[in-house]
């Protein structure tokens, strides 16, 4: 062992390696995930412990003051509220990125033009994708924390610059392989895709973030291949390639959620899209508290359909007490899951496990569209475009062809909604008119709270 | 979706064509036996990755996201390297880079692996959830 370090060295890489996919592999089921995890963490350990001993670390000062400063923030992050997910992931690919981008810039200042076009050429991918996904990911975090407003941001001659930025962001990268001693190159393009990151997130509407969370997911991961490709190291170019595939697969998942392109999401500004639905006549038919409660009470079986509005009014508990309620009068209660409801893939699995819903109630939109016509009240809460069915019906529609879960099928609708007003997107929702469709106005928490009493009561 | 695989086959291709520049007797240097292996874990990492994660139901999808995000922190043994060092010249600005680095590899790392825990307990089956509830 002593005389060969790299040995012991590429073991706990190897070791390393396989648990991170044995840990993936026990993400197919909630039963063996928690186990799946732990072995992956043991591996991040092995991986830590071994490269302490790596041979060209002579003293530990600095690595020290990094994991503790590293694990100082990173324990306090672990412990925000699930309602915060969205944000706190798009910060941690903003960290993700930044790390990368400290490595490809500190190898390219001790090692200068000395690495040859190939690790050149992967130093610079490794820098030029870790810049813009660190401010990329910060605006979206901004965005979701609601320190910028989440509408699209648009102006004139958007598109262009963009693409100005984004050509110079490559000549500079080309021109830098070219001239590899002129520093200045370098730094020009990962000042271009600095700027870049900024620029790509700033149109995209919040509803967006599910598909523009995997695409950064997906950048911070081939960073880190990129890195591994620099660094000659094995286990990080598996870990890296895990990750970006892992965000690359999410987006197209989300994108068929949606119906449309990843290049329709990143340059179609939606949401700021006007005029362009029929503007859905009629009356909405206002529902009082006792109603819905006899409604829900004497129903055969309900399925509750959440959005985003279920968590930034934070009411998954108050869900999950009136579902148990129904329960034990006897409903059956089931909730209905778009994947593309919320503000990252899986928002309102996490949301809703987290107030104690077994994971079996949970539904997938496929495995709930059938079950709605047998439904006797379907109840949505701050979910809009996710169960509209002008996506269905109206071709003209902006969102036509968009896979929806039809509560429009079921025998009655309930929408639990704060105002009359329009919905995210700004797309009027014929549900709402329809005559199966009752409105309940208010905060989805407290309208919730009353109907759990005014159930009681029935 | 065609942009979404143009990406990482753009990366194989310039990978592909900046090896073909490759060779000069450079320490430093990928030597292209070196190279080939690493392409090869790099295709191979990126079939069992989509094989492995195309299984990952969509209810799991938050975790799988900081999952991935913890394995990602990876990029920590680069920066343990970095930091720890000892170099010719560019001594502290090297050191400084791989300390900021270790620490944000580092904040993924624990961050990423005790969120998804967290969230991960919270996935139960029924039988589980009644239990507690009569306490």
């Amino acid at each position: 062992m002593n005389a060969h370090p790299a040995y012991f060295l590429e073991a706990t890489y190897l070791v390393a390696s396989c648990l991170f996919v044995m840990g993936l592999k026990g993400l197919s089921h909630p039963d063996t995930a928690r186990r799946g995890m732990i072995m992956a963490a043991a591996g991040m350990c092995a991986a830590l412990l071994g490269t302490l001993f790596h041979p060209d670390i002579h003293h530990y000062l600095y690595i020290a003051i990094g994991l503790v400063i590293g694990s100082a923030i990173g324990i306090p992050m672990a412990m925000v509220p699930m309602t915060a997910m969205p944000q706190r992931t798009a910060l941690s690919h903003a960290f993700g990125a930044l790390a990368a981008s400290m490595v490809g810039l500190a190898e390219y200042v001790i090692h200068g033009s000395n690495l040859g076009p190939f690790k050149m050429g992967a130093l610079g991918l490794e820098v030029m994708l870790g810049s813009l996904t660190v401010t990329g990911s910060l605006i979206a975090a901004a965005k979701l924390q609601e320190m910028m407003r989440g509408t699209p941001i648009q102006f004139k001659g958007q598109q262009v610059l963009n693409l100005a930025l984004f050509i110079s962001m490559i000549t500079l990268f080309i021109l830098w392989l070219i001239n590899p001693a002129t520093a200045g190159f370098f730094y020009g393009m990962a000042a271009c895709a600095f700027l870049f990151g900024v620029l790509l997130v700033i149109p995209i509407g919040a509803a967006d973030m599910p598909v523009v969370m995997s695409l950064l997911n997906s950048y911070a991961g081939l960073s880190s291949a990129a890195t591994g490709f620099v660094l000659s190291n094995n286990v990080l170019i598996i870990a890296g390639t895990l990750d970006g595939f892992s965000g690359f697969i999410l987006s197209i998942l989300m994108c068929k959620a949606m119906n449309r392109s990843i290049t329709n999401v990143l340059f179609g500004g939606f949401g700021a899209v006007t005029g362009t639905d029929q503007g859905a006549a009629g009356t909405m038919r206002e529902l009082s508290l006792d109603d819905v409660a006899v409604q829900l009470a004497y129903a055969n079986q309900v399925v509750f359909v959440p959005g985003y509005g279920m968590a930034t009014a934070q009411a998954q508990h108050a869900v999950r007490e009136l579902g148990n309620l129904l329960e034990e009068r006897g409903v059956s209660v089931k909730y209905g899951i778009h994947p593309v409801a919320g503000r990252m893939p899986g928002h309102m699995n996490v949301l809703l496990a987290e107030a104690n819903v077994p994971y079996s109630s949970l539904y997938e939109m496929d495995q709930i569209n059938p079950e709605l016509p047998a439904t006797d009240v379907a109840v949505v809460i701050g979910a809009n475009d996710v169960v509209n069915p002008d996506a269905r019906d109206n071709p003209k529609s902006p969102i036509a062809g968009m896979p929806i879960i039809e509560v429009d099928r079921a025998k009655s609708v309930v929408v639990l909604k704060r105002g009359k007003g329009k919905g995210f997107s700004g797309l009027e929702n014929p549900l709402f008119f329809k005559s199966v469709t009752g409105m309940l106005y208010g905060d989805a928490k407290s309208s919730l709270t009353n109907l759990t009493q005014a159930v009681q009561k029935v | 979706m065609n942009l979404l695989l143009f990406q990482p086959l753009a990366f194989i291709a310039s990978v592909y064509m900046l090896a073909q520049e490759g060779g000069s007797a450079e320490k430093l240097v990928f030597n292209p036996a070196v190279l080939i292996a690493s392409l090869y874990v790099f295709a191979l990492a990126a079939f069992l990755g989509y094989q492995v994660i195309s299984r990952v139901p969509p209810l799991l999808h938050t975790p799988l996201m900081s999952a991935t995000n913890a394995i990602s922190g990876i990029s920590l043994i680069g920066s343990l390297v970095i930091a720890g060092s000892t170099y010719e010249n560019h001594q502290t600005l090297a050191e400084l880079l791989g300390c900021a680095a270790v620490t944000s590899a580092m904040i993924n790392v624990t961050g990423g692996f005790l969120i998804t825990d967290r969230m991960l307990k919270m996935f139960r089956k029924k039988e589980v959830v009644k239990v507690g509830e009569k306490k």
